[in-house]
């Protein structure tokens, strides 16, 4: 649950750098203007980063909290790794993967937007993998609505459990 | 500038190199701009030594998110109505991805025009690493 991601300026800078985006857009509110929108707008797969105001996400270390990662140890810390996500206790060294993630915009984001986000849980199924063993794929639907609840962005994501590591080539 | 009807047609292609060797340091960026933190995107020890891979590799949605810079550059800012995408196979680092788009359909509805793209992106080999479909308001 994300019940309020503030869509900011220099994290849209930080997310395009991130995926080598060099339009202006998504730096300068100046270069913005010269453009369609007006002003600067969200990359497309920008409300990727609404992890970081959902406060039960597993895949962030937590402050004081132990984290599944290498430390000493290759799993440092001995903590279990979030259920869906990480390599199976056990063996097999199967992990969660991301299958598919599919966007539908109905307006693009802007710095100054407050988002909320409903996640609802979507269908699941299994599949023999050739390169992974078996598959368990589960689906989500997550709508996100901006300060006046208007629905600004519907997203569907597909997550798969792999029984073992996906082997390469 | 936005695409035109007018001006396009079915099978029409675009395609752009959108990272040249990909570095780890890229999905740390990655990592830290999203939020996610899953070890076997940034941490090579517990991904070859406790989750068996051969090294880390890119978040899907890095692969995505290179993805939209080629179809966003080619639709036009604030064009995209629809983006979605697979996970085909995995981007390690030191890859180098081409992103392509193909025009599969132009139509229009509600007096509005829009073009429907098929997207794939390759790696160095030629392997596809993403395989989707957007659609983009374009203008008559």
């Amino acid at each position: 649950m994300v019940d309020r991601f503030p869509v900011e300026a220099g994290h849209i800078m930080l997310f395009a750098r991130a995926v080598g985006d060099t339009n202006p857009i998504y730096y300068s509110e100046e270069a913005a203007k010269q453009t369609e929108p007006g002003g600067i707008i969200a990359p497309p797969t920008f409300v990727q980063a609404s992890a970081q105001f959902d406060p039960e996400y597993g895949l962030r270390p937590k402050i004081g909290q132990r984290w599944f990662g290498s430390g000493k140890s290759p799993s440092g810390s001995n903590a279990e790794p979030p259920a869906e996500t990480a390599p199976r206790a056990g063996g097999g060294g199967g992990s969660g993967l991301h299958a598919e993630q599919h966007y539908e915009y109905h307006r693009h984001l802007r710095p100054g937007d407050v988002l909320h986000a409903v996640t609802k849980p979507g269908k699941t199924w299994e599949a023999e993998g050739r390169r992974a063993g078996k598959l368990k794929f589960s689906e989500s639907i997550t709508e996100y609505y901006d300060q006046n609840n208007n629905l600004v962005i519907t997203a569907r994501s597909v997550g798969v459990q792999t029984e073992r590591p996906v082997s390469q080539g | 500038m936005a695409l035109k009807a007018s001006q396009l047609k079915i099978g029409d292609r675009h395609e752009v190199v959108v990272v040249r060797e990909l570095s780890r340091t890229q999905i740390v960026q990655y990592a830290g701009a999203s939020g996610d933190y899953n070890p076997l995107h940034t941490d090579e020890v517990f991904t070859t030594q406790v989750a068996g891979y051969p090294a880390v590799f890119a978040h899907g949605m890095l692969s995505m998110g290179l993805t939209g810079k080629m179809l966003t550059d080619y639709v036009g800012d604030g064009r995209l109505t629809k983006f979605g995408v697979r996970f085909v196979s995995q981007v390690f680092p030191g890859d180098t991805l081409t992103a392509k788009a193909e025009v599969e359909a132009v139509r229009s509805e509600g007096g509005q025009h829009f073009v429907d793209l098929k997207l794939s992106t390759v790696n160095q080999d030629g392997k596809e690493v993403v395989q989707g479909s957007a659609s983009a308001r374009i203008d008559p």
